[in-house]
């Protein structure tokens, strides 16, 4: 009797284990990677007798391999939640407006506000929370579905908004100078993080995560119809929205330092439900781990493939896009232990 | 039948819009614990209404709510939910949550905001399986599930919640017979062992089968309550479905025939 969710705790300690190993092992390696002192690999011995690899490595690629996991973490979790509370394994969390809100915000700052990284970075969060604050209001005065299809329209309206902002903002920008600046940006990258931009989104993704990961339980009572949820002591609409603003702000500053990063908020959590189940007890902190992995292989890549620097928002979506039909074309609903 | 009541509604009414006409009309019932008290009515005649005014989702405009002695809008959400359980008509539950897993958030009422189930809340689920007859499919995800195994897994559900009332919207609809011989079971040894369960049906030979206390229900008005064997009468009948309808007995149980 008992006995069952006992062997189910043992496989999926040994699952974390597992995950926290990979973890462990992937931002160590990270260090070494990149194209000093030769493309693709540094020996570690270049730590403690190079000085320049050792201020490479302390200055750029740190700061950079853990903004890589943290944005990857805070994606991951954000789609898991959303997912879940809206009950839809379609949706990613920048689909309130908040991705093309902060392509918005960055274009009008690469345009008229000045091309600083600090002035970017606030213009974009503060108009990728207005692309949620408008889908929202829009979304509660729509009078017309329940409260899924309400956001999910409202979302796809004020993204389309954002979108059509950015393409007036495309077309009159300087085509030498502003326009290649904006559509860098759109692509995605961390070529530029520092750590200064980690303490940026430090605050807010611990805040919001840390919210997400107590309640981890809780949300999945979320996903159930409001019927069911009310008569277990829910309060389904205002739980919802309180779930609904930390996975999103978490997505929000993120976004900001790293542009559109696309697919991994919708492939991550489908990953996590197929290794640990979709509670979202186990399915939460899996969706963070693999995020993080699977968002800092993406940029050991896009940093070290090439002489230049790929934008990391390609990488994302080609390897997304690819494991997304391999999850799908595999069709094991229940792989579990 | 004499037995005490757990809810009593008095001159409740309600309606969806201001200007629409009321869905419920002056409705003044009392509901006895410890028995099966069925909701009987046509379709469209106001009984999940009155299901979800009875948790306390639904407001009525006027009239009141008594529930165990105290208003229901004094009470606090997390203490009703530990006083009442609702096993909807459908339930869609997305991913492949494992039954046990389901289950388990009936724990839901008696923990915190940020807890989360431990041994003991294993146990009562583990227990609630095992009533349902569900333990051996307890790692089984829900969408594998059967029609009738679903129904009882909300069951169980409900059931870990360790509610003194329990509603239930059409439980036997789309059910088999031997499914809705194993619900009615069920309904009927949870009312043995003290729960009232309130249930609403648009099948007059399930509420026969079921319920001591019956209440005909038709346009937002009730035709006529009491107990099952008085009030279950062809007359009544004919009136709440509006067509001529016979019951006869069959072995000592009243059957319901639409003539």
């Amino acid at each position: 009797m008992a006995e069952n969710h006992k062997i189910v705790g043992r496989s999926t300690t040994r699952q974390f284990l597992l995950l926290g190993l990979m973890v462990l092992a992937v931002l160590t390696i990270s260090l070494f990677i990149g194209r000093y002192p030769e493309p693709y690999w540094m020996p570690p011995s270049y730590l403690w007798r190079d000085e320049l690899a050792q201020r490479l490595v302390l200055n750029l690629r740190l700061p950079r391999i853990l903004t890589a996991f943290i944005m990857g973490m805070s994606l991951g979790a954000s789609g898991a939640v959303l997912q879940m509370i809206f009950r839809n394994p379609l949706v990613s969390p920048g689909f309130l407006g908040v991705s093309q809100g902060a392509a918005f915000g960055a274009a009008v700052s690469i345009i008229y506000l000045g091309r600083s990284p600090l002035m970017i970075e606030a213009s974009a969060t503060l108009f990728a929370f207005s692309g949620l604050i408008i889908s929202y209001l829009l979304a509660r005065n729509i009078r017309y579905g329940k409260w899924v299809l309400r956001l999910i329209l409202a979302g796809i309206a004020t993204s389309a908004l954002f979108s059509s902002g950015v393409g007036v903002l495309k077309y009159l920008a300087d085509p030498l100078s502003e326009l290649p600046d904006i559509v860098f940006w759109l692509l995605g990258g961390l070529w530029s993080v520092t750590w200064r931009d980690l303490l940026y989104i430090l605050p807010v993704v611990l805040v919001a995560l840390g919210v997400l990961f107590l309640m981890r339980w809780r949300i999945n009572l979320l996903a159930l119809r409001d019927e069911t949820a009310f008569s277990l002591g829910v309060a389904p609409s205002r739980e919802r929205v309180l779930v609904l603003v930390a996975a999103v702000a978490a997505t929000a500053v993120v976004v900001a330092v790293a542009g559109v990063v696309g697919w991994v908020g919708l492939i991550v959590p489908h990953i996590a439900r197929l290794v640990v189940g979709p509670d979202t007890r186990r399915a939460l902190p899996a969706s963070m781990l693999i995020g993080g992995i699977f968002a800092l292989i993406c940029d050991n890549l896009a940093r070290t493939l090439l002489a230049g620097e790929i934008p990391l928002g390609i990488l994302t979506s080609l390897a997304g896009a690819l494991l997304f039909v391999w999850v799908f074309l595999s069709g094991h609903r229940w792989v579990r232990g | 039948m004499n037995r005490p009541e757990i809810i009593s509604l008095a001159r409740l009414r309600f309606s969806y819009t201001t200007s629409g006409p009321p869905v419920l009309k002056d409705l003044s019932l009392k509901i006895p614990a410890g028995a099966v008290t069925a909701i009987l009515g046509p379709n469209g005649s106001g009984k999940t209404t009155l299901l979800f005014i009875l948790l306390g989702m639904l407001s009525p405009q006027s009239g009141e709510v008594i529930i165990d002695g105290k208003d229901q809008k004094g009470l606090p959400r997390s203490m009703l939910s530990r006083l009442m359980g609702l096993v909807p008509e459908e339930e869609h539950i997305p991913f492949d949550f494992s039954i046990l897993e389901y289950v388990l958030l009936g724990r839901a009422p008696h923990l915190g905001l940020l807890e989360q189930p431990k041994e003991m809340d294993y146990q009562v689920a583990h227990e609630a399986l095992d009533r349902s007859g569900l333990s051996a499919l307890a790692d089984r995800p829900i969408p594998s599930l059967s029609g009738g195994e679903r129904q009882l897994a909300k069951v169980a559900r409900a059931l870990a919640q360790k509610p003194r009332v329990l509603l239930f919207d059409e439980p036997t609809a789309h059910l088999d017979l031997n499914n809705k011989g194993r619900v009615l079971d069920m309904i009927r040894s949870m009312a043995d062992d003290g729960v009232a369960v309130v249930l609403t049906t648009h099948d007059p030979n399930a509420a026969a089968v079921v319920a001591d206390h019956v209440v005909l229900l038709r346009a937002g008005q009730t035709v006529a309550t009491g107990p099952a064997d008085v009030v279950l009468s062809s007359e009544n009948l004919t009136q709440t479905y509006g067509l001529p309808v016979e019951v006869t007995s069959v072995r000592g149980r009243p059957v319901v025939l639409p003539w």
